[in-house]
């Protein structure tokens, strides 16, 4: 599969997850967002933008836990919670906010 | 992301068996491996040419290797008591997931090849050729069998309908067609340690962030070690544990269990997964390589005994394959049980005392319990024949007031898969998952009517992840699901005299 973003060509997987996560840019998160008739707003894009930055630490992005805190920081601990990551990514946090942040589908038991 | 538009089962007050539905499943397909993780594992990357000679060939291996699949292959005498044991069946109609026909989808083949009658008559007795057509069906239904082995305990011969799904895949993987899901995770443990591609970094500051967590939680300096040489007990658990909610207030439970009863534990970060996707690909070589990960983490860390968290499938494998694959285990200590069930290991020690319970922390649930398949019918706990029903029980009694079990017919031996297991616990599967576990939601829901359940509580990551997921899709709360552990973790007198 690809998806076709400001003229240029993106090769994704089966299930639109980006192939090359060097490629990623801020255009592309929007279409893949839009794709799924997802609008990113500032809260969206505040997960997306730590899930890239600590995946570059880690290669791997944030367990549920982590991420509900770094959240929670950052957006006010009313919203440092999964009910509110639900909210805001449906299909469940991990996997939809990884799709719009380029980075690999989370694999196992989750 | 996009939602795959099918219909849910309606839900009714009792059981229905379902009329049935030809080719209702036919449309359903797991994405195929690719390349790399075929090749990962030791299969062909692609479907090969000569797939029709190799996978007879294989067959012909199997049945060989396996007596009992050579007994299963030519036992079945049709009488049709398995048909509406399947929760895929029941689920969805389609009469191919009866286990009886999913079985004849290899039957047929076998008996064209390897019986005089269909060798010389095949039409008479029912053998078929092997083509494309047949190759694709054993792909399609052969990923629409999660390997519970309910339908075996209906069986009057003992067949066990998870023997042939898992030989129908290993032929498919030996000729190109393997499953993305299953092989992309077990090549992830050959390179990383786990299912997830948790690395060592990530895995060290998931648990420091955990031991932040219970600080600010309840102000006690709860552990979870990583790597500590010379710790009596290794934990090997699911490595959704470290990722996922529900799991992880499973394993800050057993991190409190531990603390409270002052049992010296590490996890290992070369062993950071309790899941052996091996077992559910019917693949041995595959499941000795994951298993021995752990051999090797125990002897490294020098650890006297190995405890397994959380996960159905990895206490079958660790039960009943481990002396097997990786053992012997003459450098365990010969008190426990090698290896030893986390259960077991909690249940001990509320006998003996070390642990108590505020029960009323808890007192905001009414649980029942979902038995994991694998631990049901694969395996057993403690030193009584059914103590793999009463122990996980025994545990949730004493750390919770109000408990109900669901109906008799669908727990314990008889308990039905979530719907998520055998390597199916993916998004691409999402029709089969939410149709498969309308029997388990059914008798969830007899007990939300009659007895005001509001928790549902199981020892399983892939039970957890599936019912986190498909809940919704029957309207009930995805937290519902809880692990085991979270209700010991909460209720847990931690800092008390001993």
């Amino acid at each position: 599969m690809s998806l076709e973003v400001n003229g240029k060509t993106y090769e994704t997987d089966e299930e639109g997850y980006l192939e090359n996560l060097s490629e990623w840019n801020l255009d592309l998160a929007d279409a893949m967002a839009k794709e799924d008739g997802c609008d990113l707003t500032e809260n969206h894009w505040e997960v997306v933008n730590f899930l890239r930055e600590y995946y570059d630490e880690y290669q791997i992005a944030p367990a549920v836990r982590v991420l509900t805190k770094a959240v929670g920081k950052r957006l006010g601990k009313d919203k440092g919670n999964s009910k509110y990551l639900y909210e805001l990514f449906p299909y469940g946090p991990a996997k939809q906010a990884c799709k719009y942040a380029g980075l690999p589908k989370p694999t196992g038991c989750v | 992301m996009k939602k795959v538009e099918f219909d849910i089962p309606v839900i009714t007050n009792h059981p229905i068996t379902p009329s049935i539905k030809e080719g209702a499943m036919a449309h359903v397909r797991p994405f195929v491996a690719k390349q790399g993780h075929q090749e990962a594992l030791g299969f062909p990357g692609e479907l090969v040419d000569d797939w029709h000679d190799k996978a007879i060939e294989k067959m012909r291996e199997l049945l060989g290797k396996y007596r009992s699949l050579q007994v299963f292959m030519d036992s079945c005498v049709k009488c049709g008591a398995c048909t509406d044991k399947c929760h895929y069946f029941l689920g969805t109609s389609d009469p191919k997931n009866m286990p009886v026909a999913r079985q004849d989808l290899m039957r047929k083949v076998y008996r064209r090849y390897f019986t005089f009658a269909g060798k010389y008559f095949p039409k008479l007795v029912g053998a078929v050729d092997l083509t494309k057509e047949v190759l694709e069906d054993w792909y399609s239904y052969y990923h629409q069998c999660s390997e519970c082995r309910r339908c075996s305990v209906y069986c009057p011969y003992g067949i066990d309908t998870a023997e042939v799904t898992m030989a129908g895949r290993e032929i498919l993987a030996s000729v190109g067609v393997g499953q993305k899901y299953s092989n992309e995770i077990i090549g992830k443990v050959y390179k990383i340690g786990n299912n997830l591609g948790l690395p060592e970094k990530a895995l060290a500051n998931t648990l420091e962030d955990l031991e932040e967590e219970v600080k600010d939680d309840i102000d006690v300096d709860v552990r979870f070690p990583l790597d500590v040489k010379g710790a009596d007990v290794l934990l090997v658990t699911p490595s959704a544990d470290f990722f996922a909610e529900p799991h992880v207030d499973g394993l800050i439970g057993y991190a409190k269990v531990f603390h409270q009863a002052g049992v010296s534990w590490t996890l290992s970060s070369h062993a950071s997964e309790a899941a052996n996707f091996g077992l559910f690909i019917g693949s041995q070589d595959n499941m000795q390589k994951v298993a021995m990960r752990v051999r090797e983490a125990a002897l490294e860390l020098g650890v006297k005994r190995i405890i397994v968290g959380e996960c159905g499938h990895a206490w079958r494998v660790a039960y009943s394959y481990w002396n097997t694959l990786i053992g012997p285990f003459d450098f365990l200590d010969p008190k426990y049980p090698v290896p030893q069930h986390i259960c077991e290991s909690t249940y001990d020690l509320i006998q003996q005392g070390a642990l108590k319970f505020n029960k009323e922390e808890n007192d905001d649930k009414i649980v029942t319990f979902h038995d994991s398949c694998n631990v049901s019918r694969a395996s057993r706990m403690g030193n009584m024949p059914g103590g793999q029903f009463v122990i996980p029980r025994e545990i949730i009694k004493a750390a919770c007031n109000h408990f109900v079990d669901m109906r008799e017919d669908t727990i314990k031996e008889g308990t039905f898969c979530c719907g998520g297991g055998g390597g199916l616990l993916t998004d691409d599967l999402v029709e089969l998952r939410v149709k498969g576990a309308s029997p388990r939601v059914q008798a969830l829901h007899e007990v939300i009517e009659q007895h005001g359940v509001t928790h549902m509580a199981a020892i399983c990551a892939i039970c957890k992840s599936q019912f986190t997921k498909v809940l919704p899709y029957y309207d009930m709360q995805m937290d519902m699901i809880i692990s085991v552990h979270q209700l010991v973790g909460d209720a847990l007198e931690l800092g008390v005299e001993r």
